[in-house]
């Protein structure tokens, strides 16, 4: 498309850059003032520079959400990504049986988060859920609310029971743009459902799951209603990531200093390794 | 290579064979002799693709034959029927070099490592892709791209026939005056037999031995070049090739002469015998084999209506009677103006009764 | 073209090509695993439904699959209680009310992203994508002072205008694509034409890329829909949303598990419904690779 050059241009998105400035920039500038102040009542506050941000870093709260939640995201990603690409593999292209699938696939994207975290309390719950029943029952002792184990194992099933049908949407999508022509030519040169997946589909895909990896990333790392109705962060902190923390410093113990400090660096947080990711992707596929 | 028998093939993309508008083919008996260069041409949705795609295995006819040297191959796979397809875009592993490209079929048979890259080696020189093995397949050009997709057709020594489905659709013109010349040239050296699907007929006529022209899921006729053009047995084939098309006079027959709006021309009685009545009649010829200004003929009134240039001649647009008729005028003699006489050479002049040709007025 | 099916002369049912031994290459390993997937992933939902059947009584002391003794009774508690059922309208309020100040600002801003060149415009586009990367849990103490400051503290457009922090970006990005696909002839032969800005924009170009506006509408519902921090935030009593409502009665003691699952059941059905109707753009719409 080519773009003639014009400033009145601005006139058409004047309404989304003042919508959005309200919604963020006026919010954060709140936060960046917060972030370096120490406020001991009405009336009595400080300017205390990075002090709060010097503190959050030293943090080994912190820093074991920090690390809490990198453990999360990977895991997540490491069983999402494989499994959202096998089920867009099976589902079937066209026809009433296409439409079926990807309706029930994508039911779980548009349960309000909360609920989700209801379902499987209910769900892993030892005596009346299901899952936790029938764990029990194998002879295995699965109890969310008491073992830091099966509150991670119930987490991450509920993550990966999600928003893998993201991943498999997405991917589902990709394989869909491919010509027939590929498959033909394949089936030609006597390929193997595996040499096919490897050398065609895959290759193909490569845009697709750059951006579902991004996706995923940014938003398990984001993650706050589902683990905290199921567990609250616990048992103890078990299951504390950085916005449950973050939450239960701004709401809970009204820390507004350090929870301000602590947001910024969140953030910068996110842009920074959303980046690195980004670039890491893109040298992937430009290989 | 072999000799495909294409035995009454039918073929309905909903299986069902009831409704003939519905039929993508509707009867087809053709043989493909070993070794023959083959153009299959036609206008979009005629069903040469539906054709190739069930010659390969790629789709199952729904009803009838295809014999490989006598064999019926209906049931087999695609990947035993050792067909070579190349697609109208070029289709290619981008992840691998040139040189894996076109070892991916072999491997894929588990040929031993130092065949391949013999067979390889091969049809890469053949193909003038050699300096470019080591090179990423997904960087190259149109051009390039589709050698290699044929390259990997002819890099299996067992191959049938190679099926090529409009493979110059996105080659630069210049470029596909190259790869025309270097298919024949392969045909000829490797003596394969070649399924060309397209719609452009000049490259039908200059790549084929012999051309099958199909129009609505059937086949019109099937000949070489010079048969088609100058006996085509159905007045859909005088009309699709040649450029521009065939001249059709509507005419009756009146005792001796066949009579039309604007004149009449002698009807020889050995061809008059083969007129049914109740048949509709048309005069044919090519824009050709019109001549004017030519004395001591019989000649039949034309009004020039307008003189188109087209490069190294004209076209004149006449109307006799009440029928546009074209003319072609080379660029030098002399050019029809206002009212003119034209001649209709017997030998070059057709007679067509309900579309099917009947023979010329040569007595 | 993409008529051709994949018919050919391999075996077509699952189970004989299953018993060649070839597990990856037979066709029924694809439609099974599928199956068993979805079956999976409906189970927690089912149990949901099954307890939203049930009693807190019969909850408690039942393992049974089925429902024990299976009612409407915790439904019609939510369609009679006004707590219940408002707070149902009030999501919805803000969601519909989110869609449409969505796309009214989106829609003129992709246009000119897609059409023209300006000042910052490369700037502008990544800012935006950038609030996208914002986790809400920061902006929870702003939004609160912010939209009290201005009155809006408690109502439905809020939560809407809050929400607009995502779900702009989004949309904006996913209509510039669908946009771009639309030639500048088209623009350009309007102005021949003699129409104006704004009636070759409404009456012409938006109805070219409807396709775009449904899937754009589509994920902003779904994402404000979804959401529950910032809901839960903006909001205190007369725009309570379902979302709040079923937490406050999670954290209020003598829980009622029949209840919550049954106004569990009923979030559900909202985004189903919208998943039925957009079913045929879906693939469509991620195809963008846009999500």
């Amino acid at each position: 498309m080519h773009k003639t050059q014009d400033n009145r241009a601005w006139f058409l998105i004047l309404p989304v850059v003042l919508l959005v400035a309200f919604s963020a920039v006026i919010p954060l500038m709140t936060v960046v003032n917060y972030s370096v102040q120490d406020i001991f009542g009405p009336g009595q506050r400080y300017l205390i520079g990075l002090e709060w941000f010097r503190e959050t870093l030293r943090d080994p709260e912190v820093h074991r959400a920090f690390l809490r939640q990198i453990a999360f995201s990977g895991i997540v990603l490491a069983i999402e990504i494989p499994l959202g690409v096998l089920v867009a593999l099976g589902l079937p292209r066209v026809g009433w049986k296409s439409s079926l699938a990807i309706v029930i696939l994508a039911l779980p994207l548009l349960i309000p988060f909360n609920v989700v975290g209801t379902i499987w309390q209910l769900y892993a719950r030892p005596e009346i859920g299901f899952f936790g029943r029938v764990i029990n029952d194998l002879g295995i002792v699965f109890n969310y609310t008491a073992d830091p184990v099966s509150a991670w194992v119930t987490i991450v099933a509920m993550d990966v029971w999600h928003w893998t049908p993201l991943v498999a949407l997405l991917a589902f999508a990709g394989l869909r743009s491919i010509p027939d022509a590929y498959y033909q030519a394949a089936r030609i040169d006597g390929a193997s459902r595996v040499a096919i997946f490897r050398y065609i589909e895959l290759p193909k895909m490569r845009s697709v799951l750059t951006i579902a990896v991004l996706l995923r990333f940014m938003d398990s790392f984001m993650i706050y209603a589902e683990p905290f109705v199921v567990t609250g962060g616990g048992p103890g902190s078990s299951t504390t990531f950085l916005s449950i923390r973050l939450v239960n410093m701004a709401v809970g113990q009204f820390d507004l200093g350090p929870a301000a400090a602590f947001s910024l660096l969140y953030f910068l947080m996110i842009l920074l390794v959303s980046y690195v990711f980004y670039t890491i992707l893109q040298r992937i596929s430009a290989q | 290579m072999a000799q495909i028998v294409i035995d009454s093939l039918r073929h309905s993309y909903d299986g069902n064979l009831s409704n003939p508008d519905a039929l993508a083919l509707k009867q087809i008996d053709l043989t493909w002799e070993d070794g023959r260069a083959y153009a299959l041409l036609g206008p979009s949705g005629c069903g040469k693709s539906s054709m190739l795609n069930i010659i390969s295995g790629l789709v199952r006819q729904t009803s009838g034959r295809i014999l490989f040297d006598g064999t019926d191959v209906s049931d087999m796979p695609t990947e035993k029927r050792n067909i070579a397809q190349v697609f109208q875009f070029p289709v290619l592993y981008d992840t691998m070099t040139v040189e894996q490209n076109l070892a991916f079929p072999l491997k894929n048979r588990r040929l031993p490592a130092d065949e391949i890259r013999r067979r390889v080696a091969d049809v890469a020189e053949m193909l003038e892709l050699g300096p470019l093995l080591k090179k990423r397949a997904a960087g190259l050009g149109a051009a390039e791209k589709q050698k290699i997709s044929l390259g990997r057709g002819l890099v299996r020594s067992d191959v049938a026939a190679v099926l090529f489905d409009e493979p110059l659709t996105v080659i630069d013109p210049h470029v596909k005056f190259e790869l025309r010349r270097k298919l024949k040239l392969l045909h000829e050296e490797l003596g394969l037999t070649l399924i060309y699907v397209t719609h452009d007929q000049s490259e039908a006529l200059t790549l084929a031995d012999e051309v099958v022209v199909m129009a609505e899921g059937e086949v019109m006729q099937a000949g070489t070049p010079e048969e088609l053009y100058e006996r085509p047995s159905h007045t859909f084939v005088g009309n699709f090739i040649g450029s521009p098309g065939m001249n059709f006079i509507p005419c009756r027959a009146d005792g001796e002469r066949l009579a039309f709006s604007g004149g009449s021309l002698p009807l020889p009685p050995a061809l008059s015998r083969k007129i049914v009545s109740g048949q509709s009649l048309k005069i044919a010829i090519r824009p050709q084999h019109l001549r004017h200004g030519q004395p001591r003929t019989e000649r039949i009134a034309a009004q020039l209506v307008e003189l188109l240039p087209r490069g190294d001649s004209y076209v004149a647009d006449l109307r006799i009677g009440e029928t546009a008729v074209a003319m072609r005028v080379p660029d030098d003699a002399e050019l029809p103006s206002g009212e003119l006489g034209v001649t209709f050479p017997p030998k070059h002049t057709l007679l067509y009764a309900d579309d099917r040709l009947i023979g010329d007025l040569d007595a | 073209m993409t008529m051709i099916t994949h018919t050919s002369a391999q075996p077509r049912t699952g189970m004989a090509a299953l018993l060649k031994g070839n597990v990856l290459n037979s066709r029924a390993a694809g439609p099974v695993l599928l199956g068993l997937y979805l079956s999976f992933q409906m189970l927690p939902i089912y149990w949901l439904v099954r307890m939203s059947l049930m009693q807190p009584g019969d909850i408690m002391s039942s393992s049974a699959f089925l429902p024990k003794a299976p009612s409407f009774d915790n439904y019609k508690t939510i369609f009679t209680d006004p707590a219940w059922y408002m707070s149902y309208v009030n999501s919805l309020s803000y969601v519909v009310l989110n869609v449409i100040i969505t796309l009214s600002v989106a829609l003129p801003a992709a246009y000119a992203f897609s059409r023209y060149k300006f000042i910052g415009d490369k700037h502008v586009f990544f800012w935006l994508f950038t609030n996208r990367m914002a986790p809400p849990a920061v902006f929870l103490l702003p939004f609160f002072q912010l939209y009290s400051a201005v009155g809006l503290f408690d109502t439905p457009l809020a939560v809407a205008l809050a929400h607009c922090l995502f779900n702009v970006p989004l949309a904006v990005w996913i209509l510039e694509g669908f946009m771009s696909g639309v030639p500048r002839e088209i623009d350009e032969t309007a102005y021949l034409d003699g129409y104006s800005f704004p009636r070759f924009f409404l009456t012409v170009f938006l109805p070219l890329v409807r396709a775009g506006i449904g899937v754009t509408a589509f994920f902003c519902f779904m994402f404000s829909w979804v959401e529950l921090l910032l809901a839960k935030t903006l909001t205190s009593v007369e725009a309570k949303p379902i979302v709040v409502a079923m937490t406050r009665t999670v954290s209020a003691s003598g829980l009622d598990w029949g209840l919550l699952a049954a106004a569990g059941v009923l979030t559900i059905l909202p985004g189903a419904a919208v998943i039925y109707f957009v079913r045929n753009y879906i693939a469509k719409g991620f195809a963008l690779g846009r999500v």
